[in-house]
């Protein structure tokens, strides 16, 4: 069944609020600044009036929609929807971090700075890196502001030609968008037959215009890019710089570091690889972290811990300056130092750990029915294929994907990366049991019997949702986006 | 089964070209546009500029993902296929009618070098 819109529910005159009378004196609003008439508005805003009743049932009813991963397995690829302790819940929501102001005396709230040097502290351990900055407030601010970083770094050098920057075909899309955004030239780098950056095409496009390769390392195949040491010496040598996307950091974490890979900065996904909530709008937060060389150039105001306890240091000359309002989404920072508390090191090694080797018992199981061209052997998730289904019967990895929310889960990553024909990208993450990864390939298996048996089923799929099959053309072309 | 048109001549990087007197109008191939799927935007090169080969000359986006097009022949950028503005759709409904934009100036040698209808029908079973 599907729920109606708030204004569809709306009645004239119903509400939810009771003020108490106007006790100002009469006239008080003459005193306002006089708005320009087309400023004002001439007749009230068409706003629902509906009673507290209705607004609880509605959005009680679509809450009740919702799949998150409290509700089951979510082995959304590249989006490591690990399940989010209530422990972060409770922490964040105590009135101590609630009821601050980012602007009061620090002297007041030594206590979130000591939890935001902490955590800056222990994500420098957990990668390898000097330092870094919580201000981005996602993924691709977090890589916006490192390329900024990596932008001032050749300026002071005066190597302003340095404007090209290497992505692999298996990138994020994030990354050559960003890449765009700050102003650079995007250079594509091929994969090799194994899925690896391709280091016969990296070669000859490696030259003093380079400012940077970006890498994510495991890559978007969830495939270690086992030549990272001669990759980034490459780089290296002709003055670039290693940008590493920590999009995949949950297969690595507590066995290898980006910083010993050879990497100069990187962006991180506290709402990924650090288990605070996401999907459905964040908040995210994607610190940056760098080496040495880059320090200079973080955003400030740095955090440092004095005698007199945590200060600002907004001296920082070389700083390529803020980039957020404040000091990022400090709840959500917050959400993942606790995180990091309650796991200690060998907690978080562990998360790594699982994380691969729920990957690979779950390509173990798939591979048994469905093509996984890049090998069952992967990190922390792996790309399977629906061409040859498609070849024989017309079945896609959307269908595919489609149908498994009839099962009760949510799909997998469709159609990336790229190098794969029908992708179908899984990351089930180690927060889920091996019960429940078999039940999950129950649940798969049953798809693809289906999909055999009865392939136009499988078209017209979801079958059992509030909506079924949206139509994704026209959401592209005639967004409708507001009532 | 992808369909063939037999009077162009195609690259691997599946660009189509016909050659009609001193134009050359280029498209993508029925292999390209199945695999694209639902193609929601095309974004066409303007008009007057000059491309060589290999150059990536616009981009036409699906509901799956956005695709450069890689210019197959050099030329200079005479028209532009407008129709495709309203309508990307005519491309899924039959891609070798529904062409990118015409090349003027082109070069001969390039399009006697691309692959004819049986060397791509050969070169797409390998894929």
């Amino acid at each position: 069944m599907s729920e109606p819109l708030l204004i569809d529910l709306s009645k004239r005159g119903r509400k939810a609020y009771c003020y108490p009378p106007l006790d100002l004196p009469r006239g008080f609003d003459q005193a306002l600044p006089d708005l320009p008439e087309h400023l004002t508005r001439q007749k009230p805003a068409r706003l629902p009036e509906v009673a507290e009743l209705d607004v609880v049932r509605h959005f009680t009813r679509l809450s009740n929609l919702v799949h998150g991963v409290d509700n089951g397995m979510y082995p959304l690829g590249s989006c490591t929807m690990k399940y989010n302790p209530k422990l972060g819940e409770h922490i964040a929501a105590m009135e101590q971090f609630t009821h601050i102001h980012p602007l009061q005396d620090i002297s007041t709230v030594q206590g979130c700075l000591s939890v935001m040097y902490n955590l800056l502290e222990d994500l420098s351990s957990i990668t390898g890196m000097s330092w870094g900055s919580l201000q981005p407030c996602a993924g691709a601010h977090g890589e916006y502001t490192g390329l900024k970083m990596i932008s001032a770094y050749f300026l002071e050098k005066g190597e302003t030609q340095r404007r090209r920057v290497l992505i692999p075909v298996s990138a994020h899309g994030t990354n050559p968008a960003s890449a765009a955004v700050v102003g650079f030239d995007v250079v594509e780098v091929k994969s090799n037959k194994d899925g690896l950056v391709d280091i016969e095409d990296l070669a000859p496009k490696l030259d003093e215009t380079v400012a940077a390769l970006m890498l994510t390392n495991p890559n978007t195949l969830g495939l270690f890019e086992k030549e990272i040491l001669t990759i980034s010496e490459m780089v290296h040598d002709v003055g670039g710089l290693l940008y590493y996307d920590g999009a995949n950091l949950n297969a690595i974490m507590g066995m290898a570091t980006p910083g010993d890979m050879g990497f100069d900065v990187l962006h991180l996904n506290l709402h990924k690889t650090f288990s605070t909530p996401h999907g459905g709008g964040g908040p995210g937060s994607g610190p940056v972290m760098v080496n040495d060389r880059l320090r200079p150039f973080l955003p400030k105001p740095d955090i440092e811990l004095t005698d007199s306890g945590y200060v600002y240091r907004w001296d920082g000359e070389q700083s390529i300056g803020k980039v957020s309002m404040f000091w990022g989404n400090f709840l959500v920072a917050l959400r993942a130092y606790v995180y990091i508390l309650r796991m200690g090191s060998e907690g978080i090694k562990a998360a790594s750990q699982h994380a691969v080797l729920n990957a690979n018992y779950l390509a173990a199981k798939i591979g048994e029915r469905i093509a996984i061209p890049y090998g069952k052997r992967a990190m922390h998730e792996f790309v399977a294929s629906a061409k040859a289904l498609r070849h024989e019967n017309g079945t896609t990895a959307q269908d595919l994907a489609k149908t498994l929310i009839d099962e009760g889960y949510h799909p997998p990553t469709v159609y990336f990366p790229l190098l794969v024909e029908e992708a179908l990208m899984f990351e089930p993450t180690e927060s889920e049991s091996v019960e429940s990864l078999d039940r999950f390939v129950e649940a798969f298996f049953r798809v693809l019997d289906l999909a055999e048996r009865d392939p136009e089923y499988l078209k017209e799929a979801p079958h059992h949702t509030p909506v079924g099959r949206l139509d994704e053309v026209r959401a592209v072309k005639e967004p409708e986006l507001r009532y | 089964m992808s369909t063939i048109n037999e009077h162009v001549r195609y690259s691997q990087d599946h660009e189509w070209v016909r050659i009609e007197g001193k134009k050359a109008y280029v498209g993508i191939s029925d292999h390209a546009q199945a695999e694209l799927g639902e193609i929601v935007y095309v974004e066409l090169p303007p008009v007057g500029e000059r491309y060589e080969q290999g150059e990536e000359i616009s981009t036409v986006e699906s509901v799956k993902a956005a695709s450069a097009i890689i210019n197959p022949i050099a030329g200079v950028v005479s028209e532009v296929n407008e129709q495709l503005d309203g309508s990307p759709e005519l491309i899924n409904e039959d891609c070798y009618t529904a062409h990118l934009y015409v090349l003027s100036d082109f070069d001969q040698g390039q399009y006697d070098g691309l692959l004819d209808p049986q060397a791509y029908a050969t070169f797409l079973a390998t894929l």
